[in-house]
């Protein structure tokens, strides 16, 4: 017999059902005789008929206390092998919880699983009435008339029940479920916590893999258009120096030409220079920042604490923040004479403050400038503060946690 | 070579013999095959004759043991590990081959590598950014003062040993004098001073007068009181003698 695939799904379903709920009895259960035993010596002890009472009741009282974890590990192996369902393993940890579930809501839902279990065995016993009633003595046949009619109706009764059976089973499956994962599952805390670990190792990597990138886009552009551009001016100027008597308009063409190149590698060098410069790894913050000073339009007085080696994502986000820094002091501080770096370490945390004597106003909430920077100080779990009132001075504060 | 005109008394600073009698000998070492090919011309331009030609420092340490040449032009940059290879080769050879003078070459310069040659030598070292290569005449001067035992220091060296320079008695120094001190810290001549702020090469004399008397520098020879000030200027201790 071929059943349209809906009722096969259903029929797997309800079997599925049936037998997690059948299988849940027992473990749900067997902590109830422990309870009548521990009830039964408790009255005794209290009745003082039996005076081993108290000793012998903290027998069940300790098997109470041992069944909670391996009653937990039976729940993890019913929810898992029956319906796909992974609990976490809980061992020896959330105690409280876990006698809960064993000691308090088990037998509860083991009652609700035996009654469910009954009300099929008997529905089945009621619908199918008509097929066995012959079985049943004669004698007893004869003592009841009608018991026809009350078969007949009897089979319907079974059918509802049956038919009944199939909701209330997927309803308590659901309940159990609701109630297993609530008790036993992970809290949302705990998930929300794995998940913050999650996060916070694929941010790293991430940072990690752009200053990665960002390095060797460094090394390749030193390597090919930096070597290639100098060499191109380098020949521009020999040309210039050595064929003086080309023609003034062949002279000239030559002299803008050189004068463009050197032009190219000053652009190309700031712009390489801004991603990752190789002396940040060689020798670090310290050595690293003395070269962006020097280059700012501006006198840039640079204080910087004897510094410990830190992590590359650490250093590079500070040297690009010194660097961003400098160059928007450069561009938008009206009337900024002068700029200070001073650059500390307290404990875990690296500091870096840049101020210039410019006429403020500056906003982080515009400028892309700012907001990449701000950007950049937080993906390695900083905090950017700036100050700049109308009227100066601006004052703008980074703090880098830095492990080791 | 012709047109090249040799640039007009701008070679000065110590011991600096122009034109000395017998061939001048240099080594180059540059890993990048285009540029080494400019650099040999440059060089050979400024009258030496180029000895060997190397692509990473232990290739330059050979050719210097080698040929023992009166200068050695260097990246800083080069192969295996790309990072300071030059710098650490540049003081080697100054500590076992006085007699050759080195100029480092880099796409960046910077201080720190700066203050360690001029920690260990006064003289006979340079160190340039790449692209001033380009200023042909410039650099060909700046090949012969080092070659020479004079100093040839990037303007951008010279800006970031400042930086690092806090308060001191330089303050003293008015802001002509500290121009003044920051071309001598460059290596260049009374005259090429007195050429860039377009005043008297006596006038320059003033200066350099009034700069050591306010550094309080001893009275010793010239030379060796124009290398203090540079020094004290430049923030870098100078090395014991």
């Amino acid at each position: 017999m071929t059943l349209p695939p809906r009722s096969r799904r259903a029929l797997l379903r309800l079997r599925r059902d049936l037998l997690f709920l059948a299988a849940g009895v027992l473990p749900h259960l067997l902590v109830v005789p422990l309870y009548l035993w521990a009830a039964v010596l408790f009255g005794a002890t209290v009745a003082g008929s039996d005076s081993d009472a108290p000793v012998i009741l903290a027998a069940p009282l300790a098997l109470l206390c041992a069944a909670g974890p391996g009653l937990t590990e039976v729940q993890r192996w019913r929810f898992r092998a029956l319906c796909g369902v992974e609990l976490p393993r809980l061992g020896l940890r959330r105690l409280r919880r876990q006698f809960g579930y064993n000691g308090l809501i088990g037998p509860l839902l083991g009652a609700l699983e035996l009654l469910l279990l009954t009300l099929l065995v008997a529905g089945l016993a009621a619908a199918t009435v008509l097929l066995w009633i012959w079985a049943v003595p004669w004698q007893w046949r004869i003592g009841h008339p009608g018991y026809t009619t009350q078969a007949a109706y009897l089979t319907g009764l079974g059918l509802l029940a049956l038919a009944a059976v199939v909701p209330l089973a997927a309803g308590l499956v659901r309940l159990e479920n609701l109630v297993g994962r609530a008790v036993l599952g992970v809290s949302r805390s705990d998930e929300l916590e794995r998940r913050v670990e999650d996060l916070t190792a694929s941010r790293a990597g991430a940072v990690d893999a752009a200053d990665a990138e960002r390095r060797r886009i460094e090394r390749d552009l030193h390597d090919g258009a930096q070597q290639r551009l100098v060499s191109l001016a380098l020949n521009l100027g020999l040309a210039k120096a050595t064929l003086t008597d080309l023609p003034p308009k062949a002279r000239e063409v030559i002299e803008a030409a050189h004068r463009e190149a050197k032009d190219a590698i000053e652009e190309l060098n700031h712009l390489v220079r801004g991603l990752h410069p190789a002396v940040l790894d060689e020798l670090g913050l310290d050595a690293a920042l003395s070269g962006l000073a020097a280059r700012a339009p501006l006198p840039v007085r640079l204080r910087v604490d004897p510094l410990e080696r830190t992590a590359a994502a650490v250093e590079g986000v500070a040297y690009f923040v010194v660097s961003e820094a400098l160059t928007n002091v450069a561009k938008h501080a009206r009337e900024a004479t002068r700029a200070e770096v001073t650059v500390t370490r307290i404990g875990g945390i690296l500091r870096v403050v840049i101020a210039d004597d410019g006429m403020g106003g500056a906003d982080p909430a515009r400028g892309s400038g700012l907001k990449g920077l701000a950007q950049r100080v937080r993906s390695v779990d900083g905090t950017f503060r700036m100050s700049s009132p109308v009227g100066g001075p601006t004052m703008m504060s980074v703090e880098l946690p830095c492990p080791g | 070579m012709p047109g090249v005109n040799a640039p007009t008394a701008l070679a000065t600073g110590p011991g600096v013999s122009e034109g000395a009698s017998g061939v001048r000998r240099a080594v180059i070492a540059e890993d990048s095959v285009l540029l080494r090919i400019g650099l040999v011309k440059v060089v050979e331009m400024a009258g030496f004759t180029v000895a060997a030609e190397a692509g990473d420092a232990a290739g330059l340490l050979a050719a210097v043991a080698e040929h023992r040449p009166e200068l050695a032009v260097v990246d800083v940059r080069m192969p295996p590990g790309f990072t300071d290879e030059g710098v650490r080769a540049a003081l080697s050879i100054r500590r076992e081959w006085p007699d050759t003078a080195v100029l480092l070459l880099s796409q960046y310069v910077e201080e720190r590598y700066a203050a360690d040659l001029l920690a260990a030598h006064t003289g006979g070292v340079g160190y340039l950014l790449k692209q001033r290569v380009a200023d042909v005449e410039e650099f060909v001067e700046a090949l012969r003062r080092v070659a020479g035992g004079g100093t040839a220091l990037d303007p951008q060296v010279v800006s970031q040993l400042l930086v690092r320079r806090a308060s001191d008695p330089l303050e003293r120094l008015t802001a002509r004098e500290r121009e003044v001190l920051a071309l001598m810290a460059e290596g260049r001549s009374n005259a090429a001073v007195a050429a860039q702020l377009v005043v008297s090469e006596s006038a320059v004399a003033k200066h350099i007068n009034s700069i050591f008397t306010k550094l309080d520098l001893p009275k010793a020879d010239a030379d060796h009181r124009r290398v203090l000030a540079v020094l004290r200027f430049l923030g870098v201790a100078a090395p014991g003698r």
